[in-house]
């Protein structure tokens, strides 16, 4: 800031002096010269280094909010594709087949377990309280292997996955209404060696 | 069906001397009459004296009440402690009551005292000690009365009483045993999600599934160790005993299907016998004679009780064809009798229970209150337990299959379900199987 005061002070000088001849001169070239000084001062240098400081600071901060986000973005993903996999489905009265609503879940399943072939799942059959007992744990069953048909269907090694059935014996809710029959048959998805980072589906 | 517990007011004097007043009194003070003559002999237990002896008197009377086989002449008011002042029964009295037999039990020493009076031949029938446990209402005391009261019962009709037995069943992800009159309540396992449980033919272990781990167990009940008969992925649905105990018959599926599998007893691993060729196969239980075994199969699209031979082969269907796709017909449980085969079925929206006769196939319905399931016959062959929600709560409930009347077992909360009735049980524990409940005279 200083120093360019002292430049425009010149330039406004060797205008100044050239009016007052009526003709003017040839700017000077000299003056720039003149108007250059010999190198900067103390008091500038700290300025520089303070500014460069900042503007460091600055992007450092925007490299972490960056990588924030970006670790943010990633733990969402690994938490939908996480979620994803949990997600039950959910089955009509007294029936095993897959119905629409469950094949597009388990679509979006067997699209990560492609992308992580380490990943084994336990599917469990669940039934609501309707009918008997020992024919609700054949039930159960009988989705669980359902569903683990379904996901073979889809090229999946069927090594990875083990089925289990608790026919009625643990609802998701209790209640005797039809919404919550509804709930309670279904199959549900555990895993116990999902890695930290789950790899997205590919496409 | 009501109880029929005849209830009978008499006088002090009654039971002691009989009188011409005594008996005119007691005339006009009878009500709710019920008893039939001839078709149930009336027996009239007499107090006994020292302590435990009002608590055995109660047990004996309830016990004869819950058998379903005599009428129990209730005595109340002043006639109870004055009756007990009694030193011989006054015959002419009970024969006015209806009385085909008298009974005493009294405390003794070392345990209790049954008397059993014959009340038409004016005679005493039976004399019989019990060696009990000197703890009054402790387990083993209540199962030494239950077997006075199941001896009693034989004695007085021909038939042995199921007094003393037990009753599995699950709650809560739990299982339980009970007495037959609802006490003694115990876990016997609560571990990996038990689902139904059946007992050995002595009635000295249990077996089990579970169904998280996927598992078949057997455990003794008096040692208490438990062994895995079988396991792997998949489910094991409702074990049963064979009728000589060397095996254990179970509903096993993975992938395809749900089928019967047999394993010893002993270990070394199961084998399939049923063919369901991918359809539900579930709930086996042997004939008496472990010739024949009754299932419940889903293979012809809805579930139906079918019979076969032990090995798996001659499937037959059991109950009346039905074309119905709601039929559903489950829970097979042949009768200690072999004449037939308990089970529920759907009437209505609701399940009840049925039995269906070997002989003719005969159905008959049980009952028609609430939802009722899972029936289990008792080792007399004439009650059944089985699970209501005729209270609200399922709760386990027993009928009388010859009168329809029926009672309420347990009481806790949460869903009782999948009964499984005893055999007759000698004991609780090795130690007292030796030592105690050993009759220690006999005169007839």
């Amino acid at each position: 800031m200083t120093r360019r005061t002292v430049v425009v002070s010149l330039i406004v000088g060797t205008v100044a002096l050239g009016a007052c001849r009526g003709k003017p001169e040839p700017a000077p070239a000299p003056a720039v010269v003149v108007a250059q000084p010999s190198g900067p001062t103390q008091a500038e240098i700290m300025a520089a280094e303070a500014a460069k400081r900042r503007a460091d600071s600055v992007a450092g901060a925007a490299r972490a909010a960056a990588n924030a986000a970006a670790a943010a973005e990633a733990e969402r993903v690994a938490a939908a594709l996480k979620a994803t996999l949990s997600q039950p489905v959910y089955f009509d009265f007294d029936k095993d087949q897959i119905r629409d609503d469950a094949r597009a879940v388990l679509d979006g399943k067997a699209a990560i377990l492609s992308a992580n072939p380490t990943v084994t799942f336990l599917i469990v059959g669940n039934t609501d309280e309707q009918g008997t007992a020992e024919y609700n744990l054949a039930l159960g069953q009988r989705r669980a292997a359902q569903v683990k048909r379904y996901l073979t269907s889809k090229g999946l090694d069927e090594g990875r996955f083990t089925t289990q059935s608790m026919g009625d014996a643990q609802p998701a809710v209790k209640g005797t209404d039809e919404a919550s029959y509804q709930l309670n048959r279904r199959a549900e998805f555990q895993s116990n060696n999902l890695p930290g980072a789950l790899a997205r589906p590919r496409g | 069906m009501q109880p029929t517990l005849v209830i009978r007011h008499v006088v002090a004097a009654l039971l002691v001397v009989s009188s011409a007043s005594a008996q005119d009194t007691t005339r006009g003070v009878r009500i709710g009459l019920t008893y039939a003559a001839g078709t149930k002999p009336g027996v009239v237990v007499l107090p006994g004296k020292g302590p435990g002896a009002d608590s055995m008197r109660a047990m004996v009377q309830r016990d004869l009440d819950y058998g379903d086989r005599v009428e129990v002449i209730a005595l109340e008011g002043s006639a109870l402690a004055d009756a007990s002042a009694a030193s011989s029964p006054s015959w002419a009295v009970l024969a006015r009551l209806g009385a085909a037999a008298a009974v005493q039990v009294t405390p003794t020493s070392t345990g209790m005292h049954l008397v059993v009076y014959d009340v038409a031949k004016r005679t005493t029938a039976l004399v019989r000690d019990y060696a009990a446990p000197p703890m009054m209402r402790s387990r083993e005391w209540r199962s030494i009365a239950h077997w006075l009261s199941d001896d009693l019962e034989e004695s007085l009709t021909g038939v042995k009483g199921v007094a003393r037995t037990r009753i599995l069943f699950t709650r809560g992800n739990r299982l339980w045993s009970v007495d037959s009159d609802g006490e003694g309540l115990v876990v016997v396992a609560d571990a990996g999600t038990p689902s139904s449980g059946a007992w050995s033919p002595d009635g000295s272990a249990v077996t089990f599934n579970t169904l998280a781990p996927a598992q078949v167990l057997v455990k003794d009940l008096a040692g208490g160790q438990t062994r895995t008969i079988a396991s792997g992925p998949g489910v094991f649905i409702s074990p049963v005993f064979a009728p000589d105990g060397a095996n254990v018959i179970y509903g096993h599926g993975v992938d395809e299907g749900v089928d019967i599998f047999i394993a010893p007893t002993a270990g070394g691993g199961g084998h399939r016998l049923s063919v369901g060729r991918g359809s539900d196969n579930v709930s086996p239980t042997f004939s008496p004679d472990g010739r024949r075994i009754a299932f419940m199969s889903g293979r012809a699209g809805h579930p139906e009780i079918y019979t076969m031979d032990a090995d798996g082969t001659n499937v037959e269907l059991l109950t009346p064809p039905e074309f119905d796709e709601r039929s559903h017909r489950a829970s097979p449980d042949w009768s200690p009798d072999g004449r037939s085969v308990a089970f529920h079925a759907m009437i209505g929206r609701s399940f009840q229970i049925m039995t269906i006769s070997l002989r003719d196939r005969g159905l008959r319905q049980l009952t028609s209150d609430g939802r009722n399931e899972d029936p289990s016959w008792a080792p007399d062959a004439r009650h059944i337990t089985f699970s209501s929600n005729r209270t609200g709560v399922k709760q386990l409930w027993v009928i009388d299959v010859e009168t329809g009347r029926s009672r309420q077992l347990t009481r806790g909360p949460g869903d009782a379900r999948n009964a499984a009735w005893s055999p007759h049980l000698l004991s609780y524990s090795r130690k007292s199987r030796v030592t105690a409940g050993i009759p220690t005279s006999l005169e007839t």
